[in-house]
């Protein structure tokens, strides 16, 4: 290796990796319902799509994205729970990989949340 | 890229319970399940509670699985990786509380550790070289080449207040300094990893868990000491060490952060492995350095220090694995940080191997300064069978027995000095009232007399006639004499031997004199065992009022030595009891007692 | 050199920088007792005898090692000093085979001058169990008892660091620790050379050589028996330190007076062969640079040095001259050329040596060392053996008179007796081969360049219009060093001298024992080699050639050196061996 830029190549590559294992009380979780219902109607590619974006991001740090059994809306599945420390839970519904990838873009990253697609919203409906 | 990974140890402890077959039968039900692209399997080192082993932890969620059995995969796949429903009933049990599953990191044996040697113990695949450098890993080492000067690095080390932690708890910068100052056409710079204390195996697990670290610390020592060469002298029972140290060299070779112009800095270093057959001798700095040049291992006179000529002559530093484990943290978070740990003269972190008579026997790193009894009671889960403790003996055969009344004392080098221990590479043995203090000297006299080179006579014959004389005591034949003789010869072999395992041999006896003399003298003067382990000064007896003469203890005697008929009761025939203690265990009427 | 001010039991004391304790000490006539301690052989601080107090140490420092520092304190004599040493003392003894009464060791062994000096008053007082030991006696000339073995290394380092082979070390570790060979061979089966370097400094009776007093004390008994003795030039150098006598004195006259009261039919003098291999040695040497033979010639007199070139350097077997050694050579004539003048016949001779080596019991019972059919040589004793022998016959050696050799073998030249000294063989074929080479008188023959204690010496000398390269190691680390490099090519010689034994045959492994503490501080040596040159200096006739004995026996029986009856009786052959396989 003859620069500290090819190190930080790798680091940056690996950190998301590796970050996955910490344990720490400040996470948000991120949380996938993951019964039959939920595989049945397209958690998984939603699963694996935050998670792999979380890590791509480099978001492991804060963020754990695991996964969940039957929630009991099964009708709204895939469900996403975000539950960030000190905030109120927000559950989105009818998940898909680019609806899970516009959650982690404006409300894991920016913060805010993504309003139209959460259980809230659709109750007002 | 996984969503989960799932960590199983493969440190020696998890290893030898089953972890390889736990390893290909998840992979297996993983493929089954269809997956293997989702989550995965990462083979890591020893996270500390052996105990409990094999061990795996499953990631994001950090669910603790603990003893996990082969029958216990499809389970966990199916329910855990699959569906997310976490296997309660298989997690280690600490976790588990009414108000749902508690982090590790809150758990008794966990909550007041603080990692930093084994920070990357149980997280990274030791066996990956990017795993390392994605948790920071060679940072260090691009810090001190790009940043530092070698007079920084050994000043950073000062300031840290770092010692070694192999034993004597030499001032690590110190040291560097002293092989700094020496010039010389060549230098090296050595790894003790000839671990052999009876009971410790921190290195051991940094090695097979974090093999990069050490390797990077030593580049740093090169660059601050003007070193080229490393070896690392590495026992040869600790196989899964030398083959992670194999991979770990080949892989940092091939990305070349060891070798030539290591990040262009021009800066050149190189490792290699040398295994040691097992003396403990070897563990001793002199007698490792001629061990490595391919002669007997044995301590050679000091003056000149390694420091002025060590290996082949030329200067030499030598720390063991635990010591540079903790060297890249120090400069990458900067010696205040260190220095904020522990006491006033001990700082950092020190990893101790929990064993005897302890709940939760492992492996567990501490701030300095945290006390015996919050090691025991609280980390270690405290002691089982509800029995009261007596001593921990810290330091192995060099060290000395704590006895209660020093319980809270904080754990430092100095402490355990001036008690009459030492902090040794960090074995810690718990022993309750059932243990016999002149039996346990005479457990850590037995290896010293094993293990002494033979080089000086103290050593060689002293410790022998002094286990001689331990030995008589604890079989009823010795008199008060012969404890004063014994005495004499803690105090000469100590001043009187060549190195630091001759001279520290008469500790494990001395402490326990100092704090244990009645149990000596009622051996000697009463021809009695007050734990009543030594066998010799034992004897089983049968209770004629509560004998019925079922004849299960005659039936139960490998030796034949109890007489009596059916109905009647019986006698042990003391000329052949062999004291196994096989009858009393087996009698029904607790009529069979010892004294 | 710098210089260093420090304390010893409050006496100030300057010292060179770089000097131990135990140097510093004697300087201020301060004597600190050692055991393993020898001067640049063996210098581990094992033994822990010269313990003392330094002030500031943690604890106490071995004397034999430890480097003085500017303004240190230094205690040789306090009560935890001396206590210690006791200890010590006491522990080895609890070790230790205590049969001193019966021990070949008894009055000069290291460790019992020890016990009386530090004042042991119970030997016993540690006694517990024994380290397990076992006889060695699979060697030729020497026997390894380990039950009065005190691990002082002093024969490992000496083997290994010295001699340059290493067939001994520590086995086993702690109280298990005995010395031997690897692999549980016996010292016989190894590739030990036999130069008994290990028995000469060995403190103790743990290594001694294999006696053979009885045989010969039976065989002069023996009425049907003519026995002869010869004696190699260094034991008149060195014998009488065994009486007390100073290192360095000639007790010549008094060694052949008891040979002939011990009951010798007929005091003989090594000498005499040793001029006569001078005859076949230079007339070989000649012969090799004026035919194109071999080259260097190397001597052939030392049967360590041939053994371990055997072992060592199988390939150049041939550079060796073809000489038997002077032991031989005189065994060979003794029952031929002496049988027939005196009428008898050769398996009626007992043919005995007295020399300062143990490796002089390997080569008597080599193949091709019996030109006679029968041995040329049939017991050969070590220095020491002869003074036991003198002791046992009731001999007071110190009121013997002086007397001569007996005729015709007992008379050699200056250039003879010099054999015993390194250098001494090429001086005495230097002063024969040149003035063959120039038919002219050497104006001086003192050849001072090949003279002294160096391990490795070297010179040119013009004759002839040759110049002629020659090398002189003496101790077989020097010899190594020195073969490798003509080995290598870095150096060419024309003729070298080997002596197994550093400084020769005078520092011999038969030659009687000195204690460390004089080894240390006196090059014994010298002393010895200083003997020979003088009774060299003193002798009227100085070069071999001259030895009218010599000349009688080539004008009458022999011929010309070099003939087909020299080459029979006086030449023998080598074997090439591989290391570790005998």
């Amino acid at each position: 290796m003859k620069s500290l830029e090819e190190l930080r190549a790798i680091r940056e590559k690996m950190q998301g990796q590796v970050g996955l294992r910490a344990e720490d009380h400040a996470h948000t979780r991120v949380v996938v319902g993951m019964a039959t219902c939920g595989i049945a109607s397209g958690a998984r590619p939603v699963l694996n799509t935050l998670s792999r974006l979380v890590q791509e991001k480099g978001l492991t740090g804060k963020v754990a994205v695991t996964q969940t059994g039957c929630i009991g809306l099964c009708q709204y599945e895939p469900i996403v729970e975000v539950m960030e420390p000190g905030k109120p839970k927000i559950t989105y519904i009818k998940m898909d990989s680019e609806k899970a990838a516009e959650v982690v873009e404006r409300h894991l990253i920016g913060g805010h949340i993504v309003e139209e697609y959460t259980l809230a919203s659709a109750d007002i409906k | 890229m996984y969503r989960s990974h799932v960590l199983v140890c493969g440190g020696t402890g998890c290893t030898s319970s089953g972890s390889q077959q736990i390893m290909e039968a998840l992979k297996e039900e993983l493929k089954k399940t269809g997956l293997e692209n989702e989550v995965s399997v990462v083979q890591t080192g020893c996270h500390g509670l052996c105990a409990l082993g094999p061990i795996m932890i499953v990631y994001p969620d950090a669910s603790f699985y603990s003893m996990v059995k082969v029958e216990d995969i499809p389970e966990i796949v199916h329910e855990h990786l699959l569906k997310g429903r976490v296997v309660t009933r298989l997690l280690y049990q600490e976790t588990v509380t009414p108000a749902g599953v508690k982090a590790l990191i809150d758990t008794d044996f966990y909550k007041k550790q603080h990692r930093i040697a084994l920070r990357n113990c149980g997280i990274i695949n030791p066996e990956v070289i990017e795993e390392y450098i994605g948790t920071g890993g060679y940072a260090a080492l691009g810090k001190v080449l790009t940043e530092m000067t070698p007079d920084d690095v050994i000043q950073c080390l000062l300031d840290s207040g770092l010692r070694g932690r192999g034993g004597g708890g030499f001032p690590t910068g110190l040291k560097w300094k002293l092989a700094k100052q020496n010039e010389a056409d060549q230098k090296y710079v050595c790894c003790n990893a000839d671990e052999g204390d009876p009971g410790a195996f921190m290195d051991r697990s940094i090695l097979e868990g974090d093999p990069h670290a050490v390797l990077e610390a030593m580049a740093i020592a090169g660059y601050a000491i003007g070193a080229n060469q490393g070896y690392i002298y590495v026992r040869a029972e600790y196989p899964i060490a030398v083959e992670r140290l194999k991979i770990a060299i080949a892989q940092a070779r091939e990305m070349e952060l060891l070798g030539k112009d290591i990040f262009g800095t021009g800066f050149d270093f190189d490792i290699d492995l040398r295994l040691g057959a097992g003396a403990f001798v070897c563990g001793e700095e002199t007698a490792l350095m001629t061990s490595i040049e391919g002669n007997r291992g044995e301590p050679r006179p000091r003056p000149p220090f390694p420091a002025q000529k060590g290996l082949f002559g030329k200067p030499t530093i030598l720390n063991n694995v635990e010591t540079y484990a903790n060297i890249p943290q120090i400069i990458l978070n900067g010696p205040e940080w260190f220095a904020s740990m522990g006491t006033e003269k001990s700082k950092g972190t020190k990893v101790f191997a929990l064993g005897g008579k302890i709940h939760n026997t492992g492996l567990v790193e501490i701030p300095m300064g945290t006390t015996l009894r919050e090691v025991i009671e609280e980390i270690g889960g405290g002691i089982p069978n509800g029995k009261k403790f007596k001593a921990a003996q810290t330091g192995g055969p060099s060290g000395g027995c704590i006895p209660a009344e020093h319980y809270d004392i904080p754990i430092d080098y100095d402490n355990l000095l001036s008690i009459g221990s030492m902090m040794g590479s960090g074995g810690l043995i718990v022993m309750d009232e059932t243990d016999c203090m002149v039996d346990i000297a005479k457990f850590f006299l037995e290896f010293t007399v094993e293990e002494s080179c033979g080089k000086c006579t103290p050593c060689r014959i002293g410790t022998k006639r002094m286990l001689e004389i331990l030995t008589k005591i604890t079989k009823g034949q010795a008199t008060m004499e012969d404890l004063d003789k014994l005495e004499e010869l803690c105090y000469y072999v100590k001043e009187n031997s060549a190195c630091g395992l001759g001279q520290t041999a008469p500790n494990p006896v001395l402490s326990t004199l100092r704090y244990f003399r009645d149990e000596y003298e009622a051996h000697i003067k009463e021809k009695r065992c007050p734990a009543g382990v030594c066998k010799a000064l034992l004897s089983y007896h049968i209770d004629a009022e509560k004998c019925r003469g079922c004849t299960l203890c005659a039936r139960t005697c490998p030796n034949n030595a109890i007489i009596g008929s059916v109905r009647n009761p019986h006698i042990i025939d003391q000329e052949k009891c062999i004291k196994c203690g096989a009858c009393m265990e087996k009698c029904k009427f607790g009529a069979i007692y010892k004294q | 050199m710098e210089n260093i001010t420090l304390k010893i039991n409050g006496i100030e004391v300057s010292a060179p920088k770089g000097s131990t304790i135990l140097e510093a000490a004697r300087l201020a006539h301060i004597e600190i007792p050692t055991l393993c301690y020898l001067k640049d052989i063996n210098e581990i601080g094992a033994c822990r005898m010269c313990v003392v107090e330094v002030k500031g140490a943690r604890s106490l420092v071995v004397a034999c090692v430890y480097p003085v520092n500017e303004g240190m304190e230094v205690f040789t004599n306090t009560p935890k000093v001396l206590e210690s040493r006791k200890k010590t003392l006491q522990l080895l003894l609890s070790n230790h085979n205590r049969s001193c009464l019966s021990c070949v060791r008894s009055g000069n062994c290291e460790l019992q001058q020890l016990a009386k000096e530090l004042g042991v008053e119970d030997e016993g007082y540690y006694d517990g169990d024994k380290t397990p030991s076992c006889i060695d006696d699979s060697a030729v000339h020497m026997i390894r008892d380990n039950s009065k073995c005190i691990l002082c290394r002093r024969c490992s380092a000496v083997c290994e660091k010295v001699q340059g082979i290493g067939v001994i070390g520590a086995n086993e570790r702690g109280f298990a620790t005995f010395i031997g060979s690897a692999f549980e061979m016996g010292l016989g089966e190894t590739s030990c050379v036999s130069c008994g370097q290990c028995i000469a400094v060995c403190p103790t009776g743990a290594l001694q050589e294999k006696s053979q007093i009885d045989e010969v004390l039976a065989a002069i008994a023996d009425p049907s028996k003519h026995v002869i003795v010869q004696t190699a030039p260094a034991v008149r150098a060195a014998l009488g330190e065994e009486f007390g006598y100073p290192i360095g004195t000639n007790t010549e006259g008094k060694m052949a007076a008891a040979l002939r009261r011990i009951g010798f039919d007929k005091v003989f003098d090594t000498n005499f062969s040793a001029d006569l291999t001078i005859m076949e040695e230079a007339h070989e040497f000649l012969d090799r640079v004026q035919n194109g033979g071999k080259l260097p010639l190397i001597t052939s007199c030392s049967p360590g040095w041939i053994k371990y070139c055997e072992h060592y350097f199988p390939d150049m077997t041939e550079n060796l001259s073809s000489c038997k050694s002077p032991q031989q050579m005189f065994g060979a004539i003794a029952k031929s050329y002496y049988a027939e003048k005196e009428g008898l016949k050769p398996e009626d001779i007992v043919s005995v040596s007295i020399m300062p080596c143990t490796a002089k019991k390997f080569e008597v019972q080599r193949p091709d060392q019996a030109a006679n059919g029968v041995p040329d040589v049939d017991y050969s004793l070590t220095t020491r053996e002869l003074a036991r022998m003198i002791r046992k016959v009731g001999l007071k050696f110190r009121n013997l008179p002086d007397e001569g050799f007996d005729a015709p073998l007992g008379l050699g030249t200056g250039a003879a007796v010099i054999f015993g000294a390194t250098g001494g063989v090429m001086e005495a074929a230097l002063r024969t081969a040149v003035e063959t080479l120039t038919g002219e008188e050497l104006a001086s023959l003192d050849f001072t360049e090949v003279r002294g204690m160096e391990g490795i010496k070297e010179a040119t000398y013009p004759v002839a219009g040759l110049d002629v390269k020659v090398a002189v190691a003496s101790g077989l680390g020097n010899a190594r060093t020195l073969l490798k490099k003509v080995q290598s090519g870095e150096a060419d010689y024309h003729f070298i001298e080997i002596m197994g034994c550093p400084g020769g045959c005078i520092n011999g492994g038969g030659q009687p024992q000195q204690p460390g503490y004089v080894r240390n501080t006196v090059d014994i040596r010298a002393l010895r080699a200083q003997v020979l040159y003088d009774s060299d200096q003193g002798n009227p006739i100085r070069k071999s050639h001259e030895n009218p004995a010599i000349k009688e026996l080539y004008a009458t029986y022999l011929g010309e050196p070099g003939s087909e009856k020299a080459h029979h009786l006086l030449h023998t052959s080598y074997i090439k061996r591989k290391i570790n396989e005998i």
